[in-house]
């Protein structure tokens, strides 16, 4: 079959004899709408009712300064313990066998379906100076619980799930046989290992950390029981906000959060951007 | 299940797999024990004064409605937008599925925050709330919409990736054949990924009972009114209360732990009518 060229004329859908177009796009759009960009909206225009001296004043007192670097440090920290262990442990779910491994690979998602407000009360109950773990560290003078420690602990917690579920799908493809020719050309266990298997996983490996980060930077829940609360100390960002909101000030917990959020899609941006990098390097 | 690779680091597996067990064992598995080992500290009765309270029982209602009102609606959306992004082609499409997947990176708290900054008590909607005579911050309107947000992308996120996939062909088919819209959603469209948005209202479902910074935020804690389970949770391990934080807790801990078991199910039973990502 000829096909004759047309001449293409520029439009914004390509036709189809499916029915349903208007009716779904159109309520896609109005659900958005309402649900996400017009309470959006709010955030991104609130903030600059203080003008952007005001903005700027808020954002940087030092109490906003210490909750939002600490939320981004501890995220970041976080993510770094999550994309190793969670690498190790996607590692033994998709390359060995062992009993009692679907129950394993199901209580990853745990993270996921546990509420985080039961999670926070489990895990300040557990690292309390009092609780079963809290109390060995105690003695040799390490406090978890009401401290930063205790916001990593809970963030790594949060945040177990992404790597190892973005990781796992990509071992299980890692071709075999480029593995095995490895071997036969002499490479050392490691050697494969760095060579091979690393540069594969490495995009996943990048946007599950990312995942795992984004997850951390605004979790609330599960942190604020066991952080402590002390302003300047132990004070995360998402707390703040809530703080500022109960005293009234709209603009001001409306920057915070505007500041967490432009942070957090600059962090996440420059995370794809490194992915695309690679995936690209990978296919040369 | 395919067959296990040998590993390029021989002798490592036991290391590799303790470690990894270990790890999992403390961070997940011990804070769940530790939920029912607190539950039960002062025995099956201390357990059971914990619903004795009409509050927690109010609780668990108004969580029940909050995921009644949410969870179907962003199923609705689900569909909706899987058939709008997958059957046609059209201009904008990326913005759209990256508008979809956004509430996955905005913090609860601000999920929570936005809602405010329209209606709170300053918002931009509250002159004419109040000509209206109309509340939504710290009424169940608030906690609904808080939980909309949050679990806004759930449903649409199973349904894209499995209807991009299937491909539009059956329904082409159907159309040829002169079925009408509905026939073609009910006999074909709805049946091939009814798994599918199974698995994605007991994730969104999951966690809309679960929410608590979204909630926190426009609930104001009104006990019997607006205290949804988890925010009951807090109040009563702020007052100390901890026996009855920990059993209310444990209700929570076991909606998790069947949705984790229904999921696995899901995974094993119907891992071809999933998205790839989803099998196991």
């Amino acid at each position: 079959m000829t096909s004759i060229p047309l001449p293409r004329r520029w439009r914004w859908k390509e036709p189809s004899v499916l029915p349903g177009f208007g009716l779904t796009f159109g309520f896609v759009v109005l659900y958005l709408s309402l649900f996400l960009l017009i309470p959006l909206a709010a955030l991104i225009v609130r903030p600059w009712e203080l003008g952007l001296d005001g903005f700027w004043r808020q954002i940087t007192t030092p109490r906003a300064l210490s909750a939002l670097q600490l939320s981004f440090y501890t995220a970041g920290v976080a993510a770094l313990i999550n994309a190793v262990m969670g690498l190790l442990l996607a590692w033994a779910l998709v390359r060995y066998d062992f009993p009692g491994k679907r129950i394993i690979d199901a209580l990853v998602d745990l993270p996921f379906a546990l509420p985080t407000a039961v999670a926070g009360i489990a895990l300040t109950a557990i690292y309390a100076p009092n609780g079963p773990i809290g109390a060995w560290f105690n003695d040799v003078g390490i406090r978890i619980a009401y401290t930063p420690i205790g916001i990593l602990l809970a963030l790594v917690f949060v945040g177990l799930p992404f790597v190892v579920r973005s990781v796992q799908p990509v071992l299980e493809d890692v071709d075999h046989e480029v593995e095995e020719a490895a071997e036969t050309l002499g490479a050392s266990p490691f050697q494969r290992a760095r060579l091979v298997i690393l540069p594969a996983v490495l995009p996943a490996l990048i946007s599950g950390a990312g995942l795992a980060f984004a997850r951390a930077v605004g979790e609330y829940g599960s942190v604020i029981f066991i952080a402590g609360n002390m302003p300047l100390k132990s004070e995360i960002a998402p707390l703040l906000i809530v703080i500022q909101l109960e005293q009234f000030n709209y603009a001001g917990a409306a920057a915070i959060g505007l500041a967490m959020l432009g942070l957090s899609f600059l962090i996440l941006l420059v995370m794809n951007g490194l992915q695309t990098l690679l995936l690209r390097r990978g296919r040369k | 299940m395919s067959a296990v690779r040998r590993s390029p680091v021989r002798g490592a597996a036991p290391f590799i797999i303790g470690i990894g067990l270990l790890w999992l064992a403390v961070i997940v598995l011990l804070p769940l024990g530790m939920v029912f080992a607190e539950a039960f500290r002062k025995g099956v009765e201390g357990f059971l004064k914990a619903f004795d309270e009409p509050d927690a029982w109010a609780a668990v209602r108004l969580t029940l409605l909050v995921a009644a009102i949410s969870v179907p609606l962003n199923a609705l959306f689900g569909l909706a937008a899987a058939w709008c992004v997958t059957r046609y082609e059209f201009r904008g499409k990326a913005l759209l599925t990256t508008l979809i997947d956004l509430p996955f990176s905005i913090s609860p708290v601000i999920s929570g925050l936005v809602w405010v900054l329209l209606f709170g008590s300053a918002g931009w909607f509250a002159p004419l709330l109040d000509a209206l005579g109309i509340r939504i911050i710290f009424t169940v309107t608030g906690l609904v919409l808080a939980t909309i947000l949050v679990t806004l992308p759930f449903v649409a996120r199973e349904l894209i990736p499995l209807m991009q996939q299937q491909g539009a062909d059956e329904e082409l088919a159907a159309v040829t054949l002169g079925a009408g819209p509905w026939a073609i959603f009910s006999k074909i469209t709805l049946p091939n990924v009814r798994w599918a948005l199974l698995y994605g209202v007991l994730l969104c479902n999951a966690r809309a009972m679960g929410e608590f910074g979204a909630v926190s935020v426009v609930s104001g804690h009104i006990r019997g009114l607006t205290n949804t389970l988890p925010l009951h949770v807090e109040i009563l391990y702020n007052e100390y209360d901890f026996v009855g934080a920990f059993a209310t807790a444990t209700v929570l801990a076991g909606l998790a732990l069947i949705t984790l078991l229904i999921k696995s199910l899901l995974e094993w039973r119907f891992a071809d009518e999933l998205a790839a990502t989803r099998r196991h």
